[in-house]
């Protein structure tokens, strides 16, 4: 129990996180799949067993991989047989699709639950929860997390959080279906879904509150002796600042679920207006309230909450790129300076979501500017990361791979950001699948494919086994095709005027017929993505049981975690003898020194 | 395995680990409550009236609260200070002292809660009374969190005294860090809502 379930080693917490969001990605990404199939074919019956059986048979393979005597197969088999149930249960429930034909209601909880759980059930948690939990520590030195027993509560509560989430599937009404933005008037008189959305909602703030102040404790109080602040590897720097962002950015909308609360439980009118009429009847509560007030607490937290999603992935990159093309960052100081920029400036951008709300030309204009100013220290982070390719003798693994893509990837996201943060362009673009192009391409082939780097690139390290590079190749470059026959049409979409929010795909639109056709493509696109996953989980699953030994130091690095601890690393305290650090964190390709790198706890 | 810096500061923070987590902490709290305060403006200055707070709250027994609340914080400084003397018997009375403030702080506010009722006053009656509900009622939550860690420090987590002193020092200067913060809240609380 004390050691894998109720574990207080950071390692552990990191693997459970790891897993949990995993599997919490492809939940998420299998509510988009079973969208997708009514915008391609509005109005035809959703094959319920197409959408559930791969994951009774990816579940039964998994099983099969345990031999009955690998605990971590047997529970992830099992997860995978259940949700298989669940997709089936959903998809063949007469109240949300009678004969197998989605209700537009059921559609928009499909929607809010795929952007709640991708963004804050497995995004994030991988990234900060999984990636930080494991790796931090292991870099700046230290023998565990500052507070151990928070950390072990932070995933609990997480999970519970989760819990909450799935269960609102089953509550009459379905899950929330007002979209994960939750804006009201509509929020407050939704569903009961919605008030399991807002539990569920503290309770992953909660989680988060809890594992930031634990990150920058961590960081700031047990780096060992010599590891200076500019000494960090550049992955610490990025989870250092995201964590600030969620322990500053995460209690406003907290204050806002608060509000949400007391509106649909108690009553009150905080985001409703005076005289709403809702169908044809005015609703009895005092009104007086603001639903803008509702759209600028969500956005304070949730324009830092973008940053959390790109910081720790711009980490895991520079840490894979630094590493593969065995020369030390270019740049390393302007990487830093860049990030910490980039969090502050991260606080002040939120309105740019909110042009369209009649916030005035002076508002606006402020928040454009501070929008346009945001760019450059992301410009000078993906800069840095570009120029350190130059000159560089690149080793082309699948880590690599994913992290070469993710720069362009993460380059188109970016740039079609710009028109959206200017007011002008941004109020014919608003609302329409240009945004969710932009969007998805920073945080699906950015930051995902940063994820997949970093788990193919520390597997080694975790597990001591090495992921099979053929298999991993066949991920990557299926997934890098399938992800912009997904995304690249909704830019196309969205220029030519397609409104996001529309449960046919458009087909009612005259000036939406001409791109019609590219619904189909997308939702192909997005089904045979999901078949590169299945490639990705199964190799994630052999590997772990068969694959070939690794090394210590596998893939020949610098930092502390590959260069001072056992592979795996020892469990409770990490490291055998405590290291010491004499140098920066890239020491790669040093003239003369006798190997082409120099770790960091090497005396000099 | 043993962390380093959770009873000696590092050198170069001069803080052990539970001191700068506190604070982090209630940076985050900090931002709960002034998004919540500034809702609170923005509610304000958007409404065509607004009650006087003082006309339909109960402003003595707020101000008692108020006394109660800042005589608490003394004494959660007293029943420090006395460890740090090490002398545990008074720490125990300070510490039952500040116990029992939060008690008298929460029976008082409950007396204010049972007379709204009593007329019918409820969180839906209006956006003033709703904002007055939501913020003592968050604020409430934060003293009965405050006073389950002081009553735990002065019951059984205070058998720590005997095998590591400096540690349970720490510990009680960390939730005197928790309680002054709950305090200032009120502080806030209380002309913002009772007065203005």
């Amino acid at each position: 129990m004390r050691k894998y379930i109720f574990s207080t080693d950071h390692k552990v917490i990191g693997i459970q996180y790891g897993v949990t969001s995993l599997v919490f990605l492809l939940f998420g990404f299998t509510l988009m799949m079973m969208m997708r199939w009514q915008l391609a074919y509005p109005g035809i019956p959703v094959p319920a067993i197409r959408f559930a059986l791969p994951f009774v048979v990816v579940g039964l393979i998994i099983l099969g991989f345990s031999k009955f005597r690998s605990g971590i197969h047997l529970l992830v088999g099992t997860v995978f047989l259940l949700l298989g149930w669940m997709i089936y249960y959903l998809t063949t429930d007469e109240l949300s699709m009678p004969d197998g034909i989605m209700l537009p209601e059921f559609y928009n909880s499909l929607g809010a639950m795929h952007g709640t759980i991708m963004v804050f059930l497995g995004v994030v948690p991988l990234a900060v929860g999984a990636f930080g939990n494991y790796v931090m520590p292991l870099q700046i030195g230290a023998p565990d997390m500052a507070f151990p027993k928070l950390n072990m509560m932070s995933y609990w509560v997480y999970f519970a959080g989760g819990v909450v989430m799935l269960a609102s599937f089953f509550v009459p009404g379905g899950a929330a279906n007002s979209g994960w933005t939750s804006y009201p008037p509509l929020s407050d008189i939704a569903t009961t879904g919605q008030t399991m959305w807002l539990f569920g909602m503290v309770f992953l703030i909660t989680s988060s509150l809890l594992g930031s102040v634990n990150f920058i404790v961590t960081v700031i109080q047990l780096r060992v002796k010599g590891l200076t602040f500019m000494r960090l590897p550049f992955f610490v720097w990025a989870q250092f600042i995201t964590s600030f962002l969620l322990l500053l950015a995460f209690p406003p909308l907290e204050a806002a679920g608060v509000l949400q609360l007391m509106d649909r439980l108690a009553g009150t009118s905080f985001f409703l207006p005076t005289g709403l009429v809702v169908s044809g009847e005015i609703l009895p509560n005092t009104g007086g309230g603001s639903p803008l007030l509702w759209q600028h607490l969500f956005w304070f937290l949730a324009h830092p909450e973008v940053y959390v999603l790109i910081l720790p992935a711009m980490g895991i990159i520079a840490e894979v790129i630094a590493n593969n093309t065995r020369k030390p960052l270019w740049g390393y100081k302007s990487l830093v300076y860049a990030v910490i920029f980039l969090g502050f400036m991260s606080f002040i951008v939120w309105a740019h979501h909110m042009f369209l709300t009649g916030m005035g030309t002076a508002i606006s204009s402020f928040f454009q500017t501070t929008t346009m100013i945001i760019s450059i220290p992301s410009v000078v982070i993906l800069s840095v990361l570009l120029m350190s390719l130059w000159g560089g003798s690149i080793r082309f693994n699948t880590p690599m791979l994913f992290a070469l893509a993710f720069l362009p990837m993460f380059g188109i996201g970016g740039l079609t950001g710009l028109p959206l943060g200017l007011s002008s362009s941004d109020i014919p673009l608003h609302d329409t699948y240009y945004v969710i192009g932009h969007f998805h391409y920073v945080v699906a082939p950015g930051t995902l494919f940063a994820l997949f780097a970093g788990i193919y690139f520390w597997f080694p390290k975790i597990t001591g086994r090495q992921m099979n590079e053929r298999l991993g190749k066949i991920h990557f470059w299926g997934s890098f095709v399938c992800m912009n026959l997904i995304f690249f049409p909704m830019l196309i979409q969205g220029l030519a005027g397609v409104s996001r929010r529309l449960y046919d795909g458009g087909t009612q639109y005259a000036h939406a017929l001409n791109v019609l056709y590219l619904n189909e493509w997308m939702s192909v696109g997005a089904w045979a993505m999901a078949v590169f996953q299945i490639v990705f989980i199964l190799n994630l699953f052999f590997s772990l049981r068969k694959g070939k030994k690794a090394s210590e130091n596998h893939w020949q690095a610098t930092t502390l975690e590959w260069a001072a601890t056992p592979t795996p690393p020892v469990a409770h305290g990490n490291f055998a003898r405590v290291p010491e650090v004499f140098r920066g964190p890239y020491e790669y390709s040093v003239p003369g020194h006798p190997t082409d790198f120099t770790t960091q706890n090497q005396p000099s | 395995m043993e962390i380093p810096y959770t009873i000696d500061s590092r050198p170069d923070t001069g803080l052990f680990n539970a001191k700068l987590g506190i604070w982090l902490f209630l940076a985050s709290e900090v931002m709960l409550f002034g998004a919540l305060f500034t809702s609170y403006i923005l509610l304000r200055v958007s409404a065509p009236e607004w009650p006087h707070g003082s006309l339909i709250l109960n402003v003595p027994l707020a101000t008692l609260n108020t006394v109660v609340l800042i005589t608490s914080s003394i004494t959660m400084v007293m029943a420090w200070a006395s460890l740090k003397m090490n002398n545990f018997k008074k720490y125990r009375t300070y510490m039952g002292l500040t116990f029992l403030a939060g008690v008298a702080f929460l029976l008082i506010k409950g007396v204010e809660y049972g007379t709204k009722f009593e007329h019918h006053l409820f969180p839906s009656n209006s956006t003033f009374f709703a904002i007055y509900y939501t913020l003592t009622g968050l604020h409430g939550l934060h003293v009965i969190g405050g006073m389950i860690v002081n009553g735990y420090l002065w019951g059984p987590g205070s058998r720590m005294w005997k095998t590591r002193p400096e540690r349970f020092t720490n510990r009680v200067e960390v939730a005197g860090l928790y309680w002054h913060f709950v305090d200032l809240v009120w502080i806030f609380l209380f002309p913002v809502l009772y007065l203005l």
